[in-house]
């Protein structure tokens, strides 16, 4: 694997991952309707994106799932993940480590549809939840992006030096005192981590909340999935170029963060 | 003073904890208790209800099926189940096919993500330190946004009168558009697109770790690249493909998205058929009974991998 093909195959292979999304960002400006064709440059599709009340409510509606599904799921995740590492022995301990890792396998259409009857069910026999929106697709979205959480806190929590927590045991700490000032503090990278990893992957999510969601509630993924669904549209566009272009000033920062602690790391 | 130390001085914290004693629970089973009873509540549960439901009738009322227990007519409780709905999905050759045609696309497009991504790990794990890192943020970066904007990218570039047609007809490649979006192909371009970065990410950590003295004591033997590559580096980074391989084959048999947005009407891809089933149809018992099949065909081995894996991880 040596000379032109290797280099050639590697740039054909980011062309390929890059091509799509740069056109999808030229054509953002594109003054015509034709998402493909070529008319000028114009900016008049972000005017109409900021118009249309339907986008700017799903997205507010987005935010929110997304906010509250990520602080649950660093809860439950955590938790979970620390009950996995620290304690040895206790009943359901393999039914926790099954349950815990299944939701990262599972088809999205499953999860959707089983939380959906789960849902009604509970409706019918207990009065809870009362129909279905933002509630229903915050439950969703916490379960399935606890198990994100979970890996990773898992993964700091097994790498930590436990002699931390036994010399603060040792010196009398209860264990919600080595939890909260030992613990947390040095998993908290992974917690961030883990969080912003739930909050994208709720932002993303299309397919299980279109089966938990209620007609009140509908995610910026449901609206630009009907719009997409009839044909390409200039404004998903305009809407595209904003979702990257925060993406990408969110890397820049988190990597000048990064090179920061690491400089710091070696003064 | 520590934030824990001020935690448990709380007044609040020391009520809960009094209650608890009194109760006889002890602060280790509460810890326990949160996420076991989120997980069996809202994971395990809802299994329960999706076997429960593919075993009701579709009517049409709310909820649209029928209850499982009944009051007879002199008054005693019956139970109504049927296993119509399955083998309804045995009978119909449309349920069969979408089984098998999720399978074959999933694992054409799993050899393609495997074909593309393989140079393109191998030469980030060659590459000197500043160039690594950047490489492999520009693999992991298009994953930080939509989903579903980068499969819409794709519908862009595919269509009769997209970015890729008008480029051959503009250099006279060729004379009237292809059709290539609403094609299985789209779909194995989109399946590979969107799940890129999980095969070559395993595939990175699995050719960092290889060792560079095997690779030179095979030149010095006399071997050419191309034979130390097939009967060293391939042999070895096994491990990754699999790895890899797993993470693209098992979310793409269950996608809808992509069929939906670039698959033709007859790319049969079973989670677009229970989506339609319930959506379309919305015929709820056939949709559990098509998810309950699913399980069994596609999630429960892929579980029973996952454990055979665990169980040599820890020996």
């Amino acid at each position: 694997m040596r000379g032109w093909f290797l280099p050639m195959a590697v740039a054909l292979g980011f062309i390929f991952l890059y091509a799509p999304i740069v056109s999808l960002v030229v054509f953002s400006f594109n003054e015509s309707r034709l998402v493909t064709v070529w008319g000028g440059f114009s900016t008049r599709w972000y005017g109409e994106l900021l118009r249309d009340r339907q986008i700017l409510g799903s997205a507010w509606v987005s935010l929110q799932v997304a906010f509250w599904s990520a602080n649950l799921a660093v809860i439950v995740g955590t938790l979970g993940a620390f009950v996995l590492t620290r304690f040895n022995r206790f009943t359901g301990r393999l039914l926790l480590t099954g349950m815990i890792t299944a939701p990262l396998v599972m088809p999205e259409v499953i999860t959707g549809l089983s939380l959906l009857l789960l849902f009604v069910s509970m409706e019918l026999t207990l009065g809870w939840p009362a129909g279905r929106g933002l509630t229903t697709i915050v439950i969703a979205h916490t379960t399935f992006c606890a198990a994100f959480v979970a890996v990773i806190a898992q993964s700091r929590l097994r790498q930590m030096d436990e002699s931390l927590e036994e010399a603060a045991r040792d010196l009398g700490a209860g264990p919600v005192r080595v939890f909260f000032d030992i613990t947390l503090p040095v998993i908290t990278p992974a917690l961030v981590a883990g969080w912003l990893l739930a909050f994208t992957l709720s932002l993303d999510d299309l397919v299980i909340a279109s089966f938990v969601s209620g007609p009140g509630a509908s995610t910026l993924p449901m609206v630009i999935f009907s719009k997409v669904r009839l044909g390409v549209s200039p404004d998903v566009n305009a809407l595209a170029t904003i979702i990257i272009g925060f993406v990408l000033i969110a890397v820049l920062i988190a990597g000048w963060l990064m090179r920061r602690a690491l400089r710091r790391g070696f003064q | 003073m520590s934030a824990g130390n001020a935690l448990t001085r709380s007044v609040p914290w020391r009520g809960t904890a009094w209650a608890m004693g009194k109760l006889g629970l002890s602060g280790r089973t509460l810890v326990i208790a949160i996420p076991m009873l989120w997980l069996l509540v809202f994971f395990l549960a809802p299994f329960f209800v999706l076997g429960r439901i593919s075993l009701a009738e579709a009517i049409i009322a709310r909820p649209p099926f029928t209850p499982l227990f009944d009051r007879a007519p002199d008054g005693s409780l019956e139970i109504i189940a049927s296993l119509e709905n399955f083998r309804f999905l045995i009978e119909d050759a449309l349920y069969r096919n979408a089984y098998l045609s999720s399978i074959r696309i999933a694992l054409v497009a799993t050899i393609f993500a495997l074909l593309i991504g393989y140079p393109i790990a191998y030469y980030i794990a060659r590459a000197p330190e500043p160039r690594r890192t950047i490489l492999l943020l520009m693999v992991i970066l298009p994953f930080w946004t939509s989903f579903l904007l980068r499969v819409y990218a794709w519908m862009g570039f595919l269509r009769s009168n997209g970015v890729i047609n008008n480029t051959l007809i503009s250099l006279g490649i060729i004379d009237a558009p292809l059709r290539m979006l609403q094609t299985d192909f789209a779909v194995y371009i989109g399946i590979v697109y969107t799940y890129l970065p999980f095969m070559i990410l395993p595939l990175y950590a699995n050719l960092t770790k290889l060792d560079g003295a095997l690779l030179e004591a095979s030149s010095d033997l006399g071997a050419s690249p191309m034979v130390t590559f097939f009967t060293i580096t391939l042999p070895l980074s096994l491990p990754g493909i699999v790895a890899g391989s797993m993470l693209v084959f098992i979310p793409a048999i269950g996608e809808y998205v992509i069929p939906a947005l670039l698959g033709g009407p007859d790319t049969l891809m079973i989670g677009r058929v229970l989506w339609d089933e319930f959506f379309s149809s919305r015929d709820w018992p056939v949709a559990s009974a098509v998810a309950i099949v699913m399980l069994f065909l596609v999630v429960a081995p892929i579980m029973w991998l996952q454990s055979i894996q665990n169980r040599r991880g820890m020996d």
